[in-house]
């Protein structure tokens, strides 16, 4: 599970992790409200706008001496700055227009897909002078079952985009779980940053903050993109990123109210709320299969045969005949599908509960697209028997994956 | 023989009193697993399925000399039954329970070093040495006694292959599913070396998918270790990135994540890599006929 910039940076704040001043709003009147808020606390230090870096020139250029503000979208993908998703404002005016133009619009940007997330609010920031970006984070090492710290002196940049260009310019700390971070990867880190004295103190709070939140909140990834040096020395989270171990959301009910369902894919959310694995394709061809493997090997068969799945789909291990239904109905949702593949292999869930769940859902749904459907393995037979004798459905009954494949490729044409 | 498990096996089931443990503790018996006792706190003193209860695993241990533990309590409460597992010294624990969170596993991880104890899973169906001893929830009857270890990172998928290859007559010496998880207690690795050393298994399936690098491992293993035959099926080419790898693991990998590189790596180590889940079955037996070396 994600979440927004500004819940993650009120986790930041909590743990000490040093953050710009911000105001979230949900409308324009607020974020006019919070530009004042902002202005009202920053002043009466007189700020002198310099543009040090790419993404501060990015951001939009600034006159005069005025107080300003970004005023950023609140959607769970990065990559907003480039698409418009950050705006400057120079006045509370300015910053109830960008406030009304960004609440309620779906930012596009290079990780949200061609649909785009919904704004429903902004998060307006005191604007920093930014001296140096660097890339800091903490997630998992799978292979050696740690947390690791990565930490990048390329900040502010596509963060995969340096591991493939610059895999040097990662350092990997792994963090042992008892003794925490030591004074020696503390210092390693604060050196690839090229920080001395109080700012590498400054360096190792910040990160002794994100192992903290990471270990106290179960996280699978907290990152900082860009961590920054202001230009008057501080060290500040510009951004935050947090998600979430779903698996562990059960000793978190503070951080799993959080949950935003409109960031999420709508068939995508509304199968995780009844225990099914679905996730949108391109393609035309629905599928419904037990197992996650399985359900892989489905799609990948598919394409293999010349086809393209509208879907993937685990119905789950102990699905039932109300949970095939339901299945049926997220997939049917798909107006693209034009024919389907259920696959199952049957182990502890007999085929012939799969077919009485089959039957049921389709004359329940009124499902009129071509269905091909692959029982193996418990009761199997007793499953097909009660296929052949339905005999007013659009569906064939095939034993073999391949020859599945084929003909579900060959109806969807 | 086989690895890992025998007729010998004794076996404890912990959460032998809900719902999936009573059931698939008889599905155990039935295949004449030794299944010599159960563990519920609360429950010593019953017996289901003719299997005495006891209230913790030491004391199961200490009655009835298990020396393997297959665990089924639910995800909040897996890994106090870990933890209980491993301090009463159970050589095997395999955890069947999907949903455990992941630092509960690190946390397990950190605990088994330099006991000795192998942990399997967890969210695995579980292993089974055809014939002989069933720990798990898989479907015995599609497996068949023979010499063909099986690795897998799915459920169902395996039972699929499994079944492919008992159609084209070959048996199985162990099948083991790992697990889907991102921290498990056993990898590919560890497990090729038992299938490489065990002299009554002649070639390895290994049925993968994308994320983490368990592949990636392995193909270095079988490249510099393996004398064996080794055949792979990887899952996910069709899988959207974003969808399966959040953005650290694509740092973490650095591009290794994609079941195409998975598959490359493992051809290049000397796997034969069959390109359809259709195809397991037959690829295997095809190539195994052509092998002299090879008694199947």
């Amino acid at each position: 599970m994600k979440l927004h910039e500004y819940q993650a940076k009120r986790l930041f704040a909590s743990v000490g992790i040093s953050i710009p001043r911000g105001v979230v709003a949900a409308t324009p009147e607020e974020a006019a409200k919070a530009y004042e808020t902002l202005k009202r606390q920053c002043l009466p230090a007189p700020r002198i706008l310099n543009t040090f870096s790419e993404s501060t020139r990015q951001a939009g250029a600034v006159e005069g001496h005025a107080f300003a503000c970004n005023v950023k979208a609140q959607i769970h993908a990065g990559g907003r700055g480039k698409a418009g998703g950050v705006v400057v404002a120079t006045s509370a005016a300015e910053a109830a227009a960008c406030a009304t133009r960004l609440l309620g619009m779906r930012l596009v940007t290079k990780q949200t897909g061609p649909d785009g997330l919904p704004v429903s609010a902004v998060l307006v920031d005191e604007r920093i002078d930014v001296k140096h970006e660097w890339y800091l984070a903490v997630t998992l090492d799978r292979f050696h079952a740690t947390p690791m710290v990565l930490a990048s002196a390329q900040g502010g940049m596509d963060i995969e985009e340096v591991a493939v260009t610059m895999p040097k310019a990662i350092i990997r700390e792994p963090i042992d779980i008892e003794q925490g971070l030591s004074p020696a990867q503390l210092q390693r880190i604060a050196a690839a940053f090229g920080c001395q004295g109080q700012l590498a103190e400054a360096v190792y709070k910040t990160v002794r903050g994100l192992w903290a939140l990471y270990d106290a909140n179960d996280a699978s990834l907290i990152e900082i993109n860009p961590l920054v040096l202001t230009a008057d020395g501080r060290v500040l989270a510009l951004d935050a990123k947090v998600v979430l171990d779903d698996n562990a959301l059960f000793r978190h009910p503070d951080l799993a109210a959080l949950r935003d369902p409109s960031q999420e894919h709508p068939m995508e959310y509304k199968a995780s709320q009844i225990g099914i694995s679905y996730v949108g394709l391109e393609g035309n061809i629905g599928c419904l299969v037990n197992g996650a493997g399985l359900a892989m090997a489905t799609n990948d068969i598919i394409k293999l045969c010349g086809g393209n799945p509208a879907n993937f789909l685990d119905v789950g291990g102990g699905a039932n005949v109300e949970q095939v239904t339901n299945a049926f109905s997220i997939i049917l949702e798909d107006k693209k599908v034009s024919a389907m593949l259920v696959n199952i292999f049957g182990g502890i869930m007999r085929c012939d509960w799969i077919a009485q769940g089959l039957l049921n859902a389709t004359q329940t749904l009124h499902v009129n697209v071509p269905m091909v459907v692959r029982l193996q393995g418990t009761n199997v037979e007793e499953g097909r028997r009660l296929l052949r004798e339905a005999k007013s459905l659009n569906l064939i009954s095939v034993g073999e994956l391949e020859d599945a494949a084929r003909k579900v490729v060959e109806l969807a044409r | 023989m086989s690895i890992l498990i025998d007729r010998d096996t004794n076996v404890l089931v912990q959460g032998i009193t809900g719902q999936a443990g009573a059931f698939h503790a008889e599905k155990m018996l039935e295949y004449k697993t030794k299944v010599v006792g159960g563990v519920t706190p609360g429950k010593g003193g019953d017996t289901i399925h003719g299997v005495p209860v006891f209230n913790s695993v030491t004391e199961a241990r200490q009655t009835t000399h298990a020396t393997a533990t297959v665990i089924f309590v639910p995800a909040r409460f897996a890994f106090g039954a870990i933890q209980e597992a491993i301090d009463a010294r159970i050589p095997l624990i395999v955890v069947i329970t999907e949903g455990i969170p992941t630092m509960d596993m690190v946390r397990v991880r950190r605990k088994l070093q330099g006991t000795g104890i192998r942990l399997i899973g967890p969210n695995c169906p579980g292993l089974i040495t055809p014939g002989q001893c069933k720990i798990g929830i898989m479907p015995g009857y599609i497996h068949k006694p023979g010499r063909i270890g099986v690795l897998s990172r799915s459920g169902t998928l395996t039972y699929d292959a499994v079944y492919q290859l008992t159609q084209a007559g070959l048996g199985q010496s162990t099948c083991i599913g790992i697990g889907g998880d991102p921290v498990l207690g056993s990898g590919f690795v560890e497990l090729l070396q038992l299938f490489q050393d065990d002299p009554d298994t002649d070639a390895v399936v290994m049925i993968g998918e994308i994320g983490g690098t368990e592949e990636e491992e392995a193909a270095k293993f079988i490249q510099t270790r393996m004398t064996k035959p080794v055949f792979a099926f990887i899952a996910g080419r069709m899988a959207p990135k974003e969808k399966r790898m959040g953005h650290a693991g694509a740092i973490v990998a650095g591009g290794k994540g994609t079941a195409v590189e998975k598959m490359n790596t493992l051809r290049a180590s000397g796997v034969t890599v069959v390109d359809s889940p259709a195809a397991i079955g037959t690829t295997v037996a095809a190539s195994l006929a052509k092998s002299p070396t090879v008694r199947v």
